[in-house]
């Protein structure tokens, strides 16, 4: 989660404080196509495919975080239950 | 709590435009007089901003092959094709294209944006994974959805970006990568031979969208992979009749063996009515020019060099090479609406693209050039914009109401 507070800080621009129930469109201000764009930054920093398919099911940090989490967990199991590929 | 408090933030952005007296997506246009004039506000105004690449709307053999076809056969055909039949100019029309890009088949659609949604959702299922450029058209984006498939991105034109995503990807299932000829919004083209390579390499599928390419780039005008050589490495190219071709509606072809299936699971193309006959006849008539000269393809490249060498060297910002896209950044939102609004009050309509329909949130002015526009016309644009170099600072109250009065 510390992680992706650090990523996150650039498109905090109000710095507000970030927590777990952080909503990233919302509390961030920030456009879909943005997180669509921090969503690659990810990926490439842990080495996972995030589908943009579970964009619409992410609304806040800890949503976030846990969607990653598990991404890295399925790369680790060599599987992809949670949708990540 | 209303249906429409969700767009709460969209309609500030509206009425803050409409506050300084013009709506830049609201635009009309009392008269359309060729392909490169119209009446806007009373005055002439020179069109900068179509994506009438060839200039064939006005073309005579196609409007002439349009009348013919809405006498002969009537204004429209009332269904879809799968419900309520074929007519033979459809099936004509698509022997035609596919003869054109040297392909088994081709479809017709009655849009292009239904020609993406139609063959990447028919295409890609559940259990499939589609690799999208980041600055895909919404069309791409609403296909890929529509699907059901898994979608990744990758950065935008970056073959290396795309390698490696495909390299992460650990389930099964086709994959099928979506690129475009040439972006709308840059005007940049996408580096086919390298994104042919990678994707041979991953034993994937590759679809080219070569909406604003097609009658442009290649010796014969069949678009970018045509022009980079390697048409046999692309399986499906998609393409719009409202670009080049001058009239509405869109196609996708390919060598496939099992192609024509999709006309029996493309949602797109059999819950819709078919195109009208006067708009097949037009597009078969402007596919015969096409196939017949290059005569419009020189001109557009005399007018495109012309024009971005002149807008160049007057110190704008273009956001890519010589191409009929010409994408001008500006600082930020503000600039860009005030150059917008000084360039069609001083003649010249283009379009204004802000975020968040611009890739990486940038603020410009798209033009597109045509093989339409004469020499006086560039002359005038250029004209236009050496004026606009020398303005560009906050828009005064005296540009705002010049704008919003009528002549």
């Amino acid at each position: 989660m510390g992680d992706i507070f650090d990523l996150l800080t650039p498109f905090n621009t109000q710095a507000i404080e970030l927590t777990a129930a952080t909503d990233i469109n919302a509390d961030l201000d920030v456009d879909s196509v943005i997180i669509l764009d921090f969503l690659m930054t990810l990926e490439d920093k842990y080495y996972i495919s995030i589908p943009i398919n579970l964009v619409s099911d992410v609304r806040t940090v800890g949503e976030l975080a846990a969607t990653v989490e598990q991404a890295i967990s399925d790369r680790a199991n060599g599987g992809s239950a949670s949708g990540s590929v | 709590m209303d249906l429409f408090d969700k767009f709460a933030a969209l309609a500030s952005a509206r009425d803050s435009l409409l506050e300084v007296g013009a709506n830049p997506f609201d635009v009309r246009m009392e008269q359309v007089r060729s392909a490169t004039e119209a009446v806007i506000g009373g005055r002439d105004v020179i069109l900068f901003g179509t994506n009438n690449y060839l200039g064939l709307t006005f073309d005579p053999d196609c409007i002439e092959a349009a009348r013919a076809a809405a006498t002969a056969e009537g204004t429209g055909t009332t269904g879809s094709r799968i419900a309520n039949g074929n007519y033979a100019a459809h099936q004509d029309l698509e022997a035609a294209i596919a003869g054109f890009l040297k392909c088994r088949s081709a479809m017709v659609f009655s849009t292009g944006y239904q020609a993406n949604l139609g063959t990447i959702a028919g295409l890609a299922g559940p259990d499939d994974i589609l690799l999208i450029d980041a600055d895909s058209h919404a069309s791409i984006y609403d296909g890929c959805r529509l699907s059901g498939a898994t979608i990744v991105r990758f950065r935008h034109n970056d073959p290396t970006d795309l390698d490696k995503r495909l390299g992460r990807l650990e389930s099964g299932g086709n994959v099928l990568v979506v690129v475009e000829g040439l972006y709308s919004m840059l005007g940049d083209c996408a580096p086919l031979a390298e994104f042919a390579e990678v994707k041979t390499r991953h034993g994937a599928y590759l679809m080219v969208d070569e909406a604003h390419s097609l009658g442009v780039y290649g010796e014969n005008g069949r678009g970018n992979a045509e022009d980079e050589g390697v048409e046999d490495a692309v399986d499906f190219v998609v393409g719009t009749f409202s670009k080049s071709l001058g009239a509405i509606g869109g196609f996708a072809a390919s060598n496939h063996p099992e192609f024509e299936l999709l006309r029996l699971a493309s949602r797109p193309y059999m819950f819709t009515a078919s195109p009208s006959p006067s708009n097949v006849a037009s597009v078969k008539a402007a596919l015969d020019l096409i196939k017949a000269s290059d005569v419009h393809r020189k001109t557009l490249w005399r007018n495109v060099r012309a024009l971005h060498e002149g807008i160049s060297e007057l110190g704008f910002n273009i956001c890519a090479g010589l191409g009929p896209i010409i994408a001008i950044r500006f600082d930020d939102t503000e600039q860009a609406f005030g150059a917008w609004r000084r360039l069609l009050d001083g003649g010249v309509y283009t379009n204004l693209a802000i975020p968040p329909g611009t890739p990486n949130g940038i603020s410009m002015l798209r033009c597109s050039v045509s093989a339409a526009h004469t020499e006086a016309q560039v002359e005038a644009i250029i004209g236009a914009f050496r004026r606009l170099a020398g303005n560009l600072g906050p828009e005064t109250t005296e540009t705002a109401e010049a704008t919003s009065a009528p002549a």
